[in-house]
């Protein structure tokens, strides 16, 4: 009970050990060559991690370097083809990355839209989002390249703030031993393909859903893979439209959704079983068309008993409230697929239990990984760049060390508290929607016609996601 | 209160009278020093002697046990001893220590706040660049690596030098704090004799709990601050409420802090705390109430200064002497002026007669 004495409850469960920590040999002497943060991974979490911290003027001094594997992804202007990987950025998103980087987006390319419809396929339930009077922006759609390239450009910009090393592989961890063994370095070493050694009082993990900060550094992670592949492509429509609409339908074997890119093209991403998927990259491109525009227009999954008890809960729903319903609109038809355009990559959801260590902090992919359905994993990623890069200046300004794990808790609490409840929501759906069985169906049908006469619960729900 | 009052009294009284401690007779000021701790000990016993008198006239015995020993060092043996057998456990963030730790929190933007108001506008990332700050009491370095790394150059001070050693070793591997911070093992006496208004702030963050010798603290205190510097000093208050909590709960009940780390004589009340920094030329700035919660180890503002207070105070610049008479022939009237307390009635057109009395 000795051992108890001066430990309060709280700080109970904060014990952390690693798993592995060498003994440093070399002790004594400060090495000049500790940085303040190593962020390692320069995609996009990781770039805009390093852009706010070299933004934020309590962190002015700071030694701040960032690690990518891969080289630099430069652009002046938008290539005229538009790539295949892209997110849809929230405004809360924008909003953080309005330091400097989205400017340069906009000025590449990205395209906004102010409505989504989801609707089932298995029966006429379906539920829009919009802003009021289709003023403002739903969220953008921008190609992931766009992203890294604008995010890049702006860390040029903050060259004597932010140091970065490209094609720089890490091979090792070595993690800080506790506090009573003081004549060890209490750092982080990071050890480089080259054979350099770094030291760091904080290490940022934003290494993408393999990540070998949490690897090494021995975090607990839950995660499954679905039996799902997604299939991305660019299309070409076949004719102009304004486009300003997001479309997602749920097919029995998945998803499959549509963002606007332009008038004439939109991103395609197909979630399905990993055989179809196989079937689709190999099909050709006219029978690929034919299998999505069937995919968004189709009716044959429809069986009557569900049709006839969602028309009857729709009759009841548009006496009781006469905005509550709406009319199912059809995704625009697809023409053409870009040229080499088809990707196919597998799905899984994953979530670090512990985002934090002593001097380690997750962010991103590293940290969690969702379905793509609900549109939110680069979301969620700059989200927890914006609560640590707060954390990190507040931590800064208060003289603290900024490995201490204080206030790396906090920024866990907050974002495990946003997180969670999404990704369990994403899951939720996901679940709910592989399945053809009537009750469940019944069950979403009657849910979404319900959620759709909701205004206020609709507006709830855009308000979760746009932050 | 009243026994306080009176003990002190008593003390200074009998310091005037004519008690010669039996081992600094015939020494050097040289091994004075090395003699006061034992001189603390003898002077205590002497006190004693002579207040047990006061017994048979129905004072309290509390007295003696409220007065601190008057002694030549503010340094208390007992105290030191405690605190040496800590050493090792000032930077567990969990350990025994981790009150102080979480007291972070409030004290480094307290002590940073006010350095502002007074200084004029630094960098932001290093709000405190340019300024000299004493750290005295530094223990581990727990205030004053923080300090250090806002961009001040802290000087941290410990008579125990196993707290020192901890201190440099901790700062030792972070290049900032090597630039910043600086530690010695010594008594603020010692150093008051070398750097006489050096130092634009003083710390006593939790210290003056554990002294033998509030005045010639404060003394100290004074010499070494620049005019118009800062002296910042968190500390218990003397109240039931706090025995209650500092004692009873944190040290019996709850270990927050090992047994027998505070003496609730010790504590001093924001009135005596005040009134014997304005006699040594120090003016009070702010007050504020600090409280703990045990249950999640963190620390917040609060009006009541029942049980932990934070003070800043500011060494009160030296103003030209003014003579008393100075009769100035328009508006003023120094007919009335006496040997006594100088009056003179300023009459200015169209209003009423002041009386000002200096």
């Amino acid at each position: 009970s000795q051992k108890l004495s001066g430990v309060t409850l709280s700080n109970l469960f904060v014990t952390r050990g690693f798993v592995s920590s060498e003994n440093a040999e070399e002790s004594g002497k400060a090495d000049s060559d500790v940085y303040d943060i190593i962020i390692s991974g320069g995609g996009m979490v990781g770039t805009a991690m390093a852009c706010s911290v070299g933004f934020d003027p309590n962190l002015q001094g700071s030694k701040i370097l960032l690690l990518e594997a891969g080289s630099k992804k430069e652009m002046d202007k938008a290539p005229d083809v538009y790539s295949t990987r892209v997110s849809s950025i929230s405004p809360g998103s924008a909003t953080l990355l309005s330091l400097g980087a989205w400017d340069h987006i906009v000025n590449l390319r990205c395209k906004p839209y102010q409505k989504m419809q989801v609707w089932d396929a298995c029966s006429d339930a379906l539920i829009t989002f919009d802003k009021e009077n289709l003023q403002d922006e739903m969220a953008y759609v921008v190609e992931n390249d766009v992203i890294v390239a604008a995010l890049t450009k702006q860390l040029h910009a903050l060259s004597d703030q932010v140091e970065v090393q490209y094609r720089t592989k890490v091979v090792k961890y070595t993690w800080p031993r506790p506090y009573h063994a003081v004549t060890s370095i209490p750092w982080v070493k990071v050890t480089l393909a080259d054979g350099r050694t770094l030291k760091t009082k904080l290490l940022i993990g934003a290494d993408g859903s393999n990540s070998m900060v949490r690897r090494e550094a021995g975090i607990p992670t839950v995660k499954w893979n679905y039996d799902q592949s997604a299939v991305v492509a660019v299309l070409h429509l076949s004719e102009p439209t304004e486009n300003n609409v997001a479309w997602q339908r749920f097919l029995p074997t998945g998803p499959i959704a549509m963002l606007p890119l332009s008038d004439r093209e939109s991103s395609l991403v197909w979630s399905t079983s990993h055989q179809h998927a196989e079937e689709l990259l190999q099909m050709d491109e006219e029978s690929f068309v034919d299998a999505i525009n069937s995919a968004f227009w189709s009716n044959e999954n429809q069986s009557e008993l569900v049709e006839a008890a969602g028309s009857l809960f729709r009759a009841a729903l548009s006496f009781l409230m006469p905005d509550g319903t709406s009319t199912r609109q059809l995704p625009p038809s697809v023409a053409g697929v870009g040229p080499k355009s088809r990707v196919m990559f597998p799905l899984g959801m994953g979530h670090a239990s512990e985002y934090i260590r002593h001097r380690v902090a997750l962010i991103g992919d590293a940290a969690h990984r969702v379905h793509p359905l609900a549109g939110q994993g680069a979301n969620l990623g700059f989200g927890d760049v914006s609560c640590l890069a707060r954390v990190l200046s507040q931590a800064a300004f208060n003289g603290k060390d900024l490995g201490e794990m204080q206030h790396l808790l906090e920024y866990e609490t907050e974002r495990q508290r946003h997180n969670l409840p999404m990704m369990a929501a994403t899951d939720l759906m996901k679940r709910l929607y592989s399945t053809n069985a009537a009750p469940m169906v019944l069950l979403r049908t009657l849910g979404i016609q319900a959620t759709n006469a909701l205004p206020p619960l609709k507006e709830q729900i855009i308000a979760y996601a746009s932050k | 209160m009243y026994c306080n009052t009176f003990g002190r009294f008593a003390c200074r009284v009998f310091r005037e009278s004519r008690f010669q401690c039996p081992m600094n007779k015939g020494q050097g000021t040289m091994s004075k020093r090395l003699a006061t701790w034992t001189s603390c000990k003898h002077y205590k016993q002497f006190l004693e002697r002579h207040l047990s008198n006061l017994k048979f006239m129905g004072v309290a015995t509390r007295l003696v046990q409220h007065v601190r020993t008057v002694s030549h060092s503010t340094l208390d043996p007992a105290e030191v001893r405690k605190f040496q057998a800590m050493a090792n456990k000032w930077w567990d963030l969990q350990g025994d220590f981790a009150a102080l730790h979480s007291l972070n929190d409030l004290r480094v933007p307290f002590i940073r706040d006010n350095l502002l108001n007074v200084h004029s506008v630094h960098p932001i990332s290093k709000p405190l660049a340019g300024l000299r700050i004493l750290d005295v009491g530094c223990g581990g370095g727990l205030l004053t690596e923080p300090l250090g790394r806002l961009g001040a150059v802290v000087l941290g001070i410990d008579p125990v030098e196993d707290n020192v050693r901890i201190a440099e070793l901790h700062a030792s591997h972070d290049p900032v704090l090597q630039d910043h911070v600086q530690y010695r093992a010594c008594t603020l006496e010692e150093l008051a004799d070398e750097e006489e208004e050096h130092f634009d702030a003083v710390l006593a963050s939790e210290v003056l709990e554990h002294l033998a010798d509030l005045d010639t603290f404060i003394h100290c205190c004074h010499c070494v601050l620049k005019p118009g510097g800062s002296l910042f000093i968190t500390t218990i208050n003397r109240t039931q409420l706090s025995y209650v909590s500092s004692i009873v709960l944190a040290e019996w009940l709850l270990r927050i802090v090992p047994g027998g780390t505070h003496d609730w004589d010790k504590f001093i009340t924001p009135v005596e705390l005040e009134r014997l920094l304005e006699s040594s030329g120090f003016c009070v700035e702010s007050l504020r109430g600090m409280f703990y919660n045990p249950a999640c180890g963190a620390w917040s503002w609060q009006k009541s200064t029942a049980v932990n207070y934070a003070l800043h105070a500011l060494k009160q610049r030296a103003e030209p002497q003014q003579d008393h008479i100075q009769p100035e022939s328009d508006g003023l009237d120094a007919s009335a002026h006496t040997d006594g307390p100088h009056q003179y009635n300023i009459r200015t057109a169209g209003r009423d007669t002041h009386t000002h009395t200096t």
